[in-house]
């Protein structure tokens, strides 16, 4: 496929736990357990999954915010996680991201006009004129105004406050834009708005996003992809309205059966989940979801499930197909 | 879930058309503060005494008229003389220029070499972190003023060496400060949003870590001042700071010590003059921490 922008193949992130007298290793948490997908130009993949599931820290590798343990990222040909650190920071000009928490993203000693020009100064575009003209532009077009630049942060809602987070991943162009639960911290009547920016901003400059989140409702209303974790693995991928349409692994319709219905009058058969989230330190072997799966066979308890293409375009790890 | 689709017509908060920078946030809620006020006045008088020294004193400082020994306080000699005959008060008023100088110089030096040390050690962490954080607390071992004298004892005794050993023995002060402020602030998502817009090491350091640890140095910084004149009293007091005609507080209660029945004018008004310099900066400081400390807002 030529028209994919980023490619990520078994990818692992694992975290050393420490102990004893001389701090040793004495175990790993598999935050990301191999894990692989790819990303088309100009489409939006949403990942979705319960906290502790490893998306956000998927995201965070993707950047190399975080090291990889394992694995390659492969952004138009080039090959990330070898990189060295200089070659990674001017390719953060490519990749940009945008945070969960406006209210702890941006610097609260800057003002907004600082903030934005900074990923510019940086990347050394442009001269000083030019660099104002580009954050009142930019301002503009996530929906402030220019009189907003010489405010600080702490002087914004929350909605605004991520519009200026949006605005900061947008100064350098960038082509794909990870979006790490950007609209969880929000208002629900604020998370539509953002939203629908973010959908205005992908046909506006051809962007294309990584959403990450926990609210199924949030990802089908913005993605063309959804991939599902679960435990720092991967269980299901596809478009999104085969998704919700017909979701195949256990976990998935589990999830989407546990979203609520506005109507206390409709009965329905639901799937839901019991059981806790088993440790990452320590996860079941075979398959990761099989202490709480309805359809646990024998074998999920032995043999870990390999990805399959169960339909054309729709993935899933699961020893029921 | 159902979405709406509304679109860009939030109404704009904050729309007030004075814009509050957090420095002058603080500095409006320090004038509440009536000591702290207070303090801020007496230390601009010492400064004030200190810069305009020569023409504030009637006599020089070591202008001696051995006829007019250990007189009392009178409207010629406004705090009495000394057992050379020296007027006092020329000697507080010039004293005023060593105990600030020294105070100022020594902690600036250690805030900068304490700054660099501590981020060091809390961004980078790990081995460096050992090191200096080991050497830290090795220095912190001992009493500081017994630290100050070992480093005078091994580089001579003088006003210079006094200032530079007061520099030393606040160095971890400072250093542990900004290492947990680093360390604190290395977690916050700003930071992180900081390395994916691609920033150096350096950049972050400079112009997101630092500023944002600035404020509890300030506030360390003043109540610093105050220990460091302190301190080099207790040097001069051991005649290990200030050579002799030089008029340093801390000597000149040294010098005045046999005479503290006698004439106890030549006791009474260096030491008041530095306690109350101290009492300047220690209440400037404590407002400065009710100003900048974000835990004692709202």
């Amino acid at each position: 496929m030529t028209d994919v922008l980023l490619k990520v193949d078994n990818l692992k992130k694992y975290f050393p736990i420490t102990g004893g007298l001389f701090g040793k290793t004495v175990g790993h948490v598999k935050a990301v357990d191999d894990v692989s997908f790819y990303v088309r130009k100009g489409e939006t993949l949403g990942l979705v999954g319960e906290s502790g599931c490893g998306k956000s820290t998927t995201g965070r590798v993707l950047m190399r915010l975080l090291e990889a343990t394992e694995g390659k990222v492969v952004f138009e040909d080039q090959e990330l996680t070898s990189l060295n650190a200089n070659a990674m920071r001017k390719m953060r000009k490519e990749i940009q991201m945008v945070f969960q928490d406006p209210f702890a993203s941006l610097n609260p000693r800057h003002t907004v006009e600082k903030i934005l020009e900074e990923p510019l100064i940086v990347h050394g575009i442009g001269d000083k004129e030019e660099r104002k003209r580009r954050v009142i532009e930019m301002l503009e077009v996530v929906g402030l105004s220019s009189y907003h630049a010489k405010r600080y942060p702490h002087q914004f809602s929350g909605g605004q406050r991520q519009r200026i987070g949006i605005a900061r991943a947008l100064m350098t162009k960038p082509k794909l834009i990870i979006a790490d639960e950007p609209v969880s911290a929000l208002d629900v009547s604020i998370q539509s708005q953002v939203l629908n920016l973010l959908e205005d901003l992908q046909k506006d400059f051809g962007l294309t996003y990584i959403f990450i989140a926990h609210d199924l409702g949030v990802v089908k209303h913005i993605s063309d992809r959804v991939g599902v974790m679960y435990l720092g693995r991967l269980v299901e991928i596809t478009e999104s309205e085969k998704l919700y349409d017909k979701p195949l692994h256990p976990y998935t319709r589990a999830l989407l059966d546990s979203i609520p219905i506005p109507d206390p009058d409709v009965k329905k058969d639901r799937e839901l989940l019991s059981g806790d989230l088993p440790s990452p330190s320590n996860p079941p072997l075979g398959c990761a979801f099989h202490t709480r799966c309805r359809d646990c066979m024998d074998v999920c308890k032995t043999t870990r499930p390999e990805m399959k293409e169960v339909e054309p375009g729709h993935f899933a790890a699961c020893h029921l197909y | 879930m159902e979405l709406s689709t509304h679109k860009n017509d939030q109404p704009i908060i904050g729309t007030d058309e004075k814009v509050v920078s957090p420095w002058l946030e603080a500095w409006i809620s320090f004038k509440k503060n009536k000591l702290a006020v207070i303090g801020a006045f007496i230390v601009i008088f010492f400064i004030l005494v200190a810069i305009f020294a020569p023409l504030i004193a009637p006599y020089t400082f070591k202008e001696q008229m051995l006829s007019n020994r250990l007189l009392p306080p009178s409207s010629d000699h406004w705090f009495g003389t000394d057992d050379f005959g020296r007027d006092i008060f020329s000697r507080v008023v010039y004293g005023a220029r060593i105990s600030l100088w020294v105070g100022f110089l020594a902690v600036l030096g250690s805030i900068v070499v304490g700054c660099l040390l501590g981020i060091l050690a809390g961004y980078y962490g790990k081995w460096v972190d050992t090191i200096i954080s080991r050497t830290f607390d090795i220095m912190l071992a001992f009493p500081s003023i017994l630290l100050a004298i070992a480093i005078v004892a091994v580089l001579g005794p003088s006003l210079r060496n006094a200032l530079i050993a007061i520099a030393i023995i606040n160095i971890p002060n400072f250093g542990r400060l900004i290492r947990s402020r680093v360390l604190t602030v290395k977690q916050e998502e700003y930071i992180m949003a900081a390395k994916a817009v691609g920033m150096k090491n350096s950049r972050i350091l400079f112009h997101h870590v630092l500023p944002n640890s600035m404020a509890p140095i300030i506030v360390q910084g003043t109540l610093a001042i105050a220990t460091a004149i302190i301190e080099a009293a207790a040097l001069g007091f051991l005649g290990l700071g200030a050579e002799a005609p030089n008029p340093e507080w801390g000597k000149m209660l040294a010098d005045a010590r046999t005479f503290l029945i006698q004439a106890p004018w030549t006791m009474i008004f260096p030491g008041l003059a530095i306690m109350l310099t101290v009492l300047g900066f220690n209440l400037m400081g404590d407002g400065l921490r009710d100003a900048l400390d974000p835990r004692m807002k709202n």
